[in-house]
């Protein structure tokens, strides 16, 4: 009986007894679940493209944090870096599409999904390489983000917003929003989404595989970069940062792997609940860190019951 | 240019020689699937500019792969042609990516329509104007081209492809390869899975784009009645060559046409075992 009560009415007291603080955690949610949303975005694209799952979308991450870190290192300005690193991320996506993806034309999807596998393997060493394993702190300060804290008093509470996630917030929504831009307002956005309907027929009318993976990719490198430079001014930036990519797996299973808006607001989705489960009924139930898992069981229920994701594209089929 | 020039030569040598009129001429040429499976075994054939040629034949005769080896989109499906040339606009093109054959003005509309079912129908169209590069308002003009000869899919432009009529998918897939302002279409199996009715639609519009927009078409079919109605001159298939090939008119009036066919006999109906003992005596290569 109490454990039913400590479930199911419990949490809820907690909720509308300190609205600030459940404010301060819906905040702490959307922040994670916008940097997810933007993840998936990037796994999203590859896969409506190319029908590869981008096993090296964790690692593009780590690669993207380390090439600005290691140049602002070498006396490179900030300024400077950001650009650079850009122009490195596009090389990478245009080596990728010379070197692995146009051999392998044609192949079946696993082939592929193994080749980015061998992608993250040589991205591994390669980084290693030439940065070294020890661990770097992100450039925050170099790259104007601001790292003061906002404060508020709704409901006569207390929440506190830290700038730079709401920097990262703001930086996060915007990239998204230009993503839908160009894939709903460019003649390459539609290309994109033709691609994922129907690849022979885009072919057909002469739409070049080569150059759309050219850009996906290059996209995909921008999201990491993007990811990298926010979850690094958090966490630092190490090999361990690859573990946010797979963050977004529960979100794709939640959205579908085809569908942007299953993206975006499985992103959101997640982000919000798992902060929401952890605070209320991970810790004083399950004595916390309930963050690392939930997601998975999340997905797993929704694969139960929904295959193709909540919000994965209806398969169009006349009768 | 060397490469166009000796590729004319060649085709000057082959059985049937380009003439300055011919819009596309394929010349003995020979496809390999996989390295191993050999699906074509030198096929030739000329398409004069401005007209419309049909490629007959029965399921597996080749004559889609005949169509994807010209448009190239054999190489997404690890085919490759081995031997002989295909001339377009007196260029080699075997070599060309679809992307760029695209851009010279020959497109091909699949078997099965093939059209963007999440896309609606005004988005189709547009994907079908990606190679080009003359300018919004030249696409927007197209577009109105488009529906005019199509005024159905001016009526479901916002609709998803994916749930509209069979005979909707494919004038929407015609006008996509429209938007890309074709010199040549080529055209696989137009009437599968069509009422008769909308066939002779689809045909009566190709007919017209023939002759207004001066669109050459290439197209595949089984259903020979309609396509020798409508085509100037008409190649048959069979396992991978051309067996025979002629004026349509002259076609239509072959007995072994009207036989394999049209489906009427020479000397009223014959049993199913008689035909095929016909068959197997009378080859068309004898």
């Amino acid at each position: 009986m109490e454990l039913l009560y400590n479930i199911f009415v419990d949490p809820f007291i907690q909720m509308y007894e300190a609205p600030d603080f459940l404010l301060q955690v819906l905040w702490e949610g959307l922040v994670s679940g916008v940097l997810y949303a933007l993840i998936a975005l990037g796994f999203v694209l590859i896969f409506k493209s190319s029908r590869i799952f981008n096993f090296a979308q964790g690692i593009m991450v780590v690669f993207a944090a380390l090439t600005l870190v290691g140049l602002h290192e070498n006396g490179v300005p900030a300024w400077l870096a950001v650009p650079i690193t850009l122009g490195v991320m596009y090389v990478l996506a245009v080596g990728i599409e010379r070197v692995v993806l146009r051999p392998l034309v044609g192949q079946p999807d696993i082939i592929l999904f193994m080749a980015t596998i061998g992608v993250t393997l040589f991205l591994i060493g390669f980084g290693e390489f030439i940065f070294g394993g020890e661990n770097k702190v992100m450039i925050t300060e170099a790259l104007g983000i601001p790292t003061g804290a906002l404060e508020f008093e709704p409901f006569g509470g207390f929440v506190l917003i830290e700038e730079k996630d709401l920097a990262a917030v703001i930086m996060a929504v915007l990239l998204v929003i230009a993503l839908l831009a160009f894939l709903n307002r460019t003649s390459m956005g539609r290309a994109i989404r033709a691609l994922g309907d129907d690849h022979q027929a885009a072919l057909s009318v002469g739409i070049s595989l080569s150059t759309i993976w050219v850009i996906v990719w290059f996209i995909a490198g921008v999201i990491a970069l993007a990811t990298g430079i926010v979850w690094g001014a958090r966490a630092g930036v190490s090999f361990a940062l690859e573990v946010i990519a797979y963050k977004a797996l529960p979100v794709l299973m939640l959205g579908g792997l085809e569908s942007v808006s299953g993206a975006i607001i499985g992103g959101l989705l997640i982000g919000l609940l798992e902060k929401l489960f952890e605070i209320y009924w991970g810790q004083p139930l399950l004595g916390g860190n309930t963050e690392t898992w939930f997601a998975f069981i999340l997905a797993l229920f929704v694969l139960l019951f929904r295959p193709q994701g909540l919000f994965g594209e209806r398969i169009i089929e006349r009768v | 240019m060397s490469a166009a020039s000796t590729g004319l030569a060649e085709a000057k040598k082959s059985e049937q020689p380009q003439t300055a009129e011919d819009i596309l001429s394929v010349n003995n040429i020979e496809v390999i699937y996989d390295h191993v499976v050999l699906v074509l075994k030198g096929v030739s054939l000329n398409v004069p500019r401005g007209g419309i040629v049909a490629l007959l034949g029965a399921n597996g005769a080749g004559k889609t792969t005949t169509l994807k080896a010209i448009s190239n989109l054999l190489q997404a499906e690890r085919g490759e042609v081995t031997k002989g040339n295909i001339i377009f606009n007196d260029e080699q093109v075997q070599a060309l990516s679809p992307n760029e054959l695209v851009r010279r003005g020959c497109i091909q509309v699949m078997e099965g329509r093939h059209c963007f079912g999440h896309l609606s129908i005004e988005d189709n169209l547009l994907t079908g104007a990606y190679t080009r590069r003359d300018g919004a308002a030249a696409v927007k003009r197209d577009l109105e081209m488009v529906y005019d000869y199509f005024p159905r899919l001016r009526e479901r432009r916002t609709s998803q492809a994916g749930y509209t009529s069979g005979g909707e998918q494919q004038m929407c897939a015609v006008g996509r390869a429209l938007m890309s302002r074709p010199e040549m279409i080529l055209l696989d199996e137009p009437s599968m899975g069509l009422a008769p009715q909308l066939v002779e639609e689809i045909f009566e519009i190709v007919k017209k784009l023939n002759k207004n927009e001066g669109v050459s078409f290439l197209l595949a079919e089984q259903n020979t009645n309609v396509a020798l109605k409508y085509a100037t001159y008409g190649y048959i298939m069979e396992a991978g060559r051309i067996v025979m090939d002629g004026e349509a008119a002259a076609l239509r009036e072959n007995e072994d046409v009207k036989e394999f066919y049209l489906g009427v006999g020479g000397e009223g109906r014959k049993s199913f075992r008689d035909v095929k003992h016909y068959k197997r005596r009378k080859r068309w290569l004898a």
